[in-house]
């Protein structure tokens, strides 16, 4: 078998992201675009 | 940029990552970019769980430069929650395997002032400034390093 490409794990809600961050010490990347998606 | 492994990997394992398109999600970027003063894309911030910017990066940047920017990122935060430790080792694994890359300096700079914030000796401060003596001698972080030397 061959391992798949690790894919980055978006979301689009950063308020959420935000009160995960607090729960769980971490940082969050706020990536700000206008690439197609 | 971001589907290079080692830049999903590093995301996935350092980052909560958020996307915001500044078309799709109109009144989020509106919102969320009057908040970080975000004027242009691509801008990649590093924000904190206090909800503070700890570091920005604007523009497109190949992997080579982009990955140690989001590592300086990493260092920078773990300093800002005062976890002098693991920023130190965070700083130096960039000066180890980015030696070239525009951060490196900066790195070095934040590496040893990570190490004197941990343990208190000014030698770490000093040891910096010998480092700056035998690498990145003409950045503007070994000026700024060379009020330790005496």
């Amino acid at each position: 078998m061959t391992a798949q490409p690790q894919r980055i794990s978006w979301t689009n809600n950063f308020e959420d992201a935000l009160a995960r961050a607090r729960n769980e010490h971490r940082t969050v990347l706020l990536d700000f675009t206008a690439a197609p998606m | 940029m971001y589907s290079n492994p080692k830049v999903a990997g590093f995301v996935n394992e350092n980052f909560l990552p958020v996307r915001v398109h500044v078309k799709d999600q109109a009144g989020d970027f509106k919102r969320l970019g009057e908040r970080f003063n975000a004027q242009w894309t691509p801008t990649v911030l590093l924000v904190d769980s206090n909800g503070d910017e700890r570091h920005r990066i604007e523009g497109f940047l190949p992997v080579d430069d982009f990955l140690p920017q989001l590592e300086l990122g990493a260092a920078h935060s773990a300093f800002a929650r005062r976890d002098f430790a693991d920023a130190e080792r965070r700083f130096r694994a960039i000066v180890d395997t980015h030696a070239k890359s525009d951060v490196a300096a900066e790195a070095l700079y934040w590496a040893g002032v990570s190490r004197y914030k941990a343990n208190g000796d000014p030698a770490a401060l000093k040891d910096t400034a010998r480092a700056f003596s035998a690498n990145y001698s003409e950045s503007t972080w070994a000026r700024k390093a060379s009020v330790w030397a005496a």
